[in-house]
């Protein structure tokens, strides 16, 4: 769980750092994806993990027509309306979703559900090990990305400073709305690991976005190695949280620990200071 | 005095309808798009005045639902004696959380976040705490008398919901003619500046919250009244604080009218839904998401805003004739907000003449 966590707030992450705004849609469109993996697996009997082919991409398109078209126009330059018009989104997307898939949990059944692998002597679920290590490998190649190629540098350059590198001819709006798409893609891509292991419903990402946000902020905004670490860490205190209290209140230590690191230590552990 | 005079002509407007029409459900509309104002009002005196994005303003109308409920069905306690434990739980509970975001200086984004989060933390409380019944919620018995609160006709709801929504509006006025009230649109417009003029702008932040609870507490305790029953879901789930947040948007933050406007355009509009699509669940929130991006995509200041830049329009149109070129930096259009200079003045919604 902790590595998939990793993933979408890499995502996250990656949309602040560049972007510097704070993406609520986050929650609603890995439901989104969630429910494009379901789909695809129900009326083609597509696998799972094979659908990323074409979560991952469609994502991706969608990311940058959202930023560019929508959440663009409606800045006018300001990060509160940016705010809003993401809360909009996610508005509309997950009662969209509420209105087409009623508000009934699904989930998927497949040779992964069930079957577990011996590794180290404990025996786990095998959709687990492959989400772990997916997520795993998924997120190395977005730092890779972001690290070595050129559109990672521009979109470091942006991230940095936006006027000096559209001086340098940079096409910022172009970088930002990649970024958004590539934040997306990741959902993408952690929507087709969790789904075998886990369910979907149209509120499935409210519980994801918050704690998509502690690890961003637990971790330090826009800090990739934060993000893993966070992650990591949010994922324990759930499933540790989850044995002690139950459920239910399992979910209250994440948001608590999420006030607290706000309150306390809003760069985070491994952010530099504001 | 011209605020004065425009809240008492709607006051006399609004509360002479139930006076001439007995029809259950405009009567009905009414009240709940009165209930919505107030919200919206809520909202707006932090969110539009403060600049402070509350993304969890359930939270405070969830206590005031709750603290309402349980004074009376577990102190026995008069329901109008009850609501003043309800507004003043609220504000408290508003204290504190604005006592805590704001001393550690939490401000944008991360203010909308923490709010949501406390939002959540009071629904999953109230879901597993016993007293609060749980996912069961409580119920009022039902006893229709004035000395009760619960009233057998929706004409007293109305006039119930019309008074408090006045004193909503008062409190707006006050706001825009105070020094209060101009401290805090200037932390709003510029904190720094504000602070080296010599405002407090962790105080300020703090009254302008607890006035906001109060009045979202308030709103709680009406819901209760109206409808017996709570249960969490209902009073602290996130479709409350969306609908307080998009009618003030919607309407025009910042302004005496809009947050009536607004919230009275969204409840008319969700009313003719419910007759084209019937009871589509989640259909209303997919127009109020939709609608917050067309707001903030096309007319950043709201419905109010329109008016304004209308009147802005025929005012030089009219100065243009007398040949006197006036420009009137309050109504520039699109823009709603002066973030280079700190300005203490209300910001052009209707009396900028």
């Amino acid at each position: 769980m902790g590595a998939v966590y990793t993933l979408i707030a890499l995502g996250l992450t990656l949309i602040y750092g560049v972007l510097h705004i704070i993406n609520f849609a986050h929650g609603a469109a890995l439901m989104m994806a969630l429910f494009a993996v379901y789909g695809l697996n129900q009326f083609f009997g597509l696998d799972p993990y094979a659908s990323m082919v074409i979560v991952v991409p469609g994502m991706f398109v969608f990311g940058y027509a959202l930023q560019r078209f929508v959440i663009e126009r409606a800045s006018h330059e300001r990060d509160e309306n940016i705010l809003l018009v993401t809360l909009g989104v996610s508005i509309v997307m997950e009662n969209l979703a509420l209105i087409f898939f009623h508000s009934d949990t699904r989930s998927i059944d497949s040779d992964y559900t069930l079957s577990t692998v011996m590794l180290f002597g404990c025996v786990l679920a095998r959709a687990k090990v492959i989400a772990f290590v997916g997520a795993m490998v998924v997120s190395a190649l977005l730092v890779l990305l972001i690290q070595k190629t050129d559109l990672g540098r521009a979109i470091r350059a942006v991230a940095k400073e936006k006027q000096g590198a559209r001086l340098m001819g940079i096409h910022v709006e172009h970088v930002y709305a990649m970024s958004f798409g590539i934040g997306m893609a990741s959902l993408g891509a952690a929507a087709a690991f969790l789904l075998p292991s886990f369910y979907v419903n149209p509120t499935v990402g409210n519980g994801f976005v918050l704690v998509a946000f502690t690890i961003v902020v637990l971790g330090g905004m826009g800090s990739f190695l934060g993000a893993w670490v966070g992650g990591l860490l949010v994922g324990v205190v759930e499933s540790v949280g989850g044995l002690f209290l139950g459920d239910s209140l399992g979910q209250v230590g994440i948001f608590l620990i999420f006030i607290v690191v706000l309150l306390f230590r809003p760069q985070g552990l491994f952010g530099a200071k504001p | 005095m011209k605020d004065l005079r425009s809240i008492l002509l709607f006051a006399v407007l609004v509360g002479l309808v139930p006076v001439f029409s007995h029809s259950g459900v405009l009567l009905n509309w009414l009240m709940m798009a009165l209930f919505a104002t107030l919200l919206s009002q809520a909202w707006n005196v932090l969110g539009g005045f403060g600049g402070q994005f509350s993304f969890g303003h359930a939270v405070f109308f969830g206590t005031g639902a709750y603290v309402q409920a349980l004074l009376q069905l577990n102190a026995g306690l008069n329901p109008w004696v009850a609501l003043g434990g309800a507004v003043l739980l609220s504000a408290l509970l508003g204290a504190g959380l604005a006592g805590v975001s704001f001393r550690y200086g939490l401000k944008g984004s991360y203010f909308a976040l923490v709010t949501l989060a406390f939002a959540e933390v009071f629904r999953i409380l109230a879901l597993s705490a016993s007293f609060t019944g749980g996912g069961v919620g409580l119920m009022l018995p039902l006893s229709e008398s004035f000395t009760n609160m619960q009233f057998s006709s929706r004409a007293g709801y109305v006039l119930l919901v019309l008074s408090w929504v006045v004193l909503a509006l008062l409190i707006t006025a006050y706001l825009r003619h105070s020094r209060f009230g101009a401290y805090l649109q200037a932390v709003r417009d510029n904190e720094d500046a504000a602070r080296a003029l010599g405002v407090n702008p962790f105080a300020v932040k703090c009254w302008a919250t607890v006035l906001s609870a109060a009045l979202m507490g308030a709103g709680g305790a009406f819901y209760l009244q109206v409808f017996q029953y709570i249960d969490p879901n209902l009073v602290y789930g996130s479709h409350t604080s969306i609908a307080a947040l998009v009618g003030a948007i919607v309407g025009g933050m910042g302004t005496l009218w809009g947050p009536v406007v607004g919230a009275m355009a969204l409840e008319l509009l969700a009313e003719l839904t419910r007759n084209l699509f019937g009871e589509l669940p989640g259909i209303n929130l997919v127009i109020y998401g939709t609608l917050l991006i067309l707001i903030m995509v096309f007319l950043p200041r709201g419905l109010v805003g329109i008016i304004d830049r209308w009147k802005a329009k025929s005012k030089t149109a009219r100065s243009s004739l007398s040949a006197a070129k006036t420009t009137n930096p309050a109504t520039d259009p699109g823009e709603w907000s002066t973030s280079g200079e700190p300005t203490t003045q209300p910001r052009g919604d209707g009396d900028a003449a």
